[in-house]
């Protein structure tokens, strides 16, 4: 018998999510995923899961859960609520729920998005390849659609894992977001490049797994706002007419028309998609060379973290 | 490393083609053209068959666009800059024909819910509804590219007297199957979502459907053909496709 995870309460916007779906960008898909991929895959490695098991993904506010059979949890992504048949457990660790117990998870705080990881993965069938829901083309996830109260997700197969905790603390990044300039650099002069270096930008309420609208001081594009359509890359900043940034993220469109700026370095993605809505922050550019030196340190870290999980007092 | 930008405030220096783009740490894009042409989607083609049939280890999945391919690739197998550098030399070195693609017959059931935009068309044109479509499906279309939503595919070859800016304020929701017109572009919609375009009529064959097992219809390279069909027509079509026994005529390879 599949095991059986009951959602009794969701948040907003609560999907299921893996790694992401990949092969599919020239056939105008997008690769989703989790918007924060480090705290995905530690959430998972928490509870003695594959990487790219498929786990609960939440903005902001989680909500309830029964499973029908014992398992371990974690939550991670940031701090928040969590409690187990009513008592208050920690996030970024494992814990026990054993059958029929209610696990609530509450509101976020200082992030955005959050992770709720389940001993044997969310075992719905694959689409092109991957879990994850695509919200805004119906792929994936439960019938292609945000979780809503009601729901039941089958749970995988699981062995005994004992229960974990960070024996290497996980830290993000601080400072300035780092970006790559292009493609589309060229497009902007040197004031915009001085206004977009030098210059505060906002995160704002405009914001979903699609993309975030930044706030901040208009670039102008010489060249114009419009180009003949080319590819987007998850991190792309596209700048419409409006002078307001937009960053794509993990499921962007595949294509724009769109002059884009800069990319955002891919280690530094996942911490300005956790930055609250309101908050100010700097852009730094940095050479794609150096970046994938940087990126290529990020993968070691996560590595590291995983690596060094410790077994934990039940 | 502090990063200098290039560009100045006088005039724009002419490119020259191709040319690679940094796309971040993870990307690189190597550029034909600045503006649609199909010699350049051609050798953007032509580059990407090269990479399918001798592959770059480290190379994830690329994406072919009007006139420039895009590559995605793992930094911890392989460089950007190595890569750009193979692109290039493969550009420019390669003379690998693309595939010709197949010639596909697409019925269309001009006007029906898009009638207004049809009548709307042939108004601003000075041409009558029939005049539209007699146009409209007397030439061949090319797929530039597939991209936007699942399946999407924008299509080059619209006759330049059809050509029309898109609307002020986008709709809603527009259905899949959707034959659209956008400034020189025209399109057939894969899934349902807004857009600003303007729809002369739909045709029943879905670009996208997660449930076949081939869930793209088109790829790029491949040519396009409209007919006019009729509401009976299209109303089987509609049921042939529901059940999954509808073919689309190919005309040639």
């Amino acid at each position: 018998m599949t095991a059986l995870l009951t959602i009794s309460r969701a948040g907003p916007m609560m999907s299921v999510q893996d790694e992401g779906r990949y092969g599919f960008r020239a056939r105008g898909v997008s690769t989703s995923g989790a918007m924060d991929r480090d705290a995905h895959a530690i959430a998972n490695a928490l509870v003695g899961n594959d990487p790219d098991a498929a786990a609960i993904e939440f903005a902001l506010t989680g909500g309830a859960f029964t499973a029908d059979r014992d398992t371990l949890i974690a939550v991670t992504g940031g701090s928040c609520q969590v409690e187990i048949a009513g008592k208050p457990v920690p996030t970024w660790e494992s814990h026990s729920l054993k059958a029929g117990e209610t696990l609530t998870v509450g509101a976020l705080r200082g992030a955005v998005w959050g992770y709720i990881a389940i001993s044997g993965g969310i075992a719905i069938p694959k689409m092109l390849g991957s879990r994850s829901t695509h919200l805004r083309t119906a792929i994936g996830g439960l019938n292609g659609k945000a979780l809503e109260a009601g729901d039941i997700l089958p749970l995988g197969e699981t062995g005994k894992f004992a229960l974990r905790t960070l024996g290497t603390p996980y830290l993000r990044g601080h400072g300035p977001i780092a970006v790559i300039p292009g493609p589309q650099d060229d497009y902007f002069d040197a004031d915009a490049w001085k206004t977009f270096l030098r210059q505060p930008y906002r995160t704002t309420t405009s914001r979903d797994r699609m993309a975030m609208v930044l706030d901040g001081p208009a670039l102008n594009a010489f060249k114009g706002h419009d180009i003949v359509s080319d590819a987007t890359v998850v991190g792309s900043i596209q700048v419409p007419g409006s002078g307001k940034p937009i960053v794509l993220t993990a499921d962007g469109q595949t294509t724009g028309g769109y002059p884009k700026i800069a990319t955002i370095a891919s280690f530094d993605l996942a911490r300005l998609a956790q930055l609250p809505a309101g908050q100010q922050f700097l852009f730094r550019a940095i050479s794609a060379d150096l970046a994938e030196e940087q990126a290529i340190h990020a993968e070691d870290r996560l590595a590291a973290v995983i690596a060094g999980l410790k077994k934990r007092e039940g | 490393m502090q990063f200098k930008p290039q560009s100045g405030s006088g005039p724009a220096p002419e490119n020259s083609y191709p040319r690679i783009l940094r796309c971040g740490d993870r990307a690189v894009a190597i550029e034909f053209s600045d503006t649609v042409s199909e010699a350049a989607n051609l050798k953007v083609l032509s580059l990407d068959v090269s990479l399918a049939a001798a592959p770059i280890e480290g190379i994830l999945e690329t994406i072919p666009t009007y006139r420039s391919l895009t590559v995605i690739y793992d930094p911890m197998i392989v460089r950007g800059a190595f890569l750009g550098e193979e692109l290039m030399q493969r550009a420019t070195h390669d003379t690998a024909a693309p595939e010709t693609g197949r010639l596909l017959e697409f019925p269309v059931l001009y006007g029906g819910e898009h009638q207004a935009d049809l009548d709307e068309l042939a108004e601003m044109k000075n041409m009558t509804a029939a005049d539209v479509i007699a146009l409209h499906s007397s030439v061949e279309y090319r797929v530039y590219m597939i991209g936007f939503a699942p399946g999407f595919a924008y299509l080059g070859g619209l006759p330049e007297i059809l050509h029309t800016p898109r609307l002020a304020v986008p709709r809603q929701r527009i259905e899949a199957g959707a034959i659209g017109i956008g400034g020189r572009q025209s399109s057939i919609n894969s899934v349902p979502g807004p857009s600003g375009w303007r729809f002369l009529g739909r045709t029943p064959f879905r670009l996208f459907d997660a449930s076949r097992p081939e869930p793209f219809l088109l790829k790029a390279g491949d040519r396009i053909t409209f007919r006019s069909a009729d509401t009976d027509e299209a109303r089987d079509l509609d049921r042939q496709v529901a059940s999954g026994t509808a073919e689309l005529k190919e005309i040639a390879r």
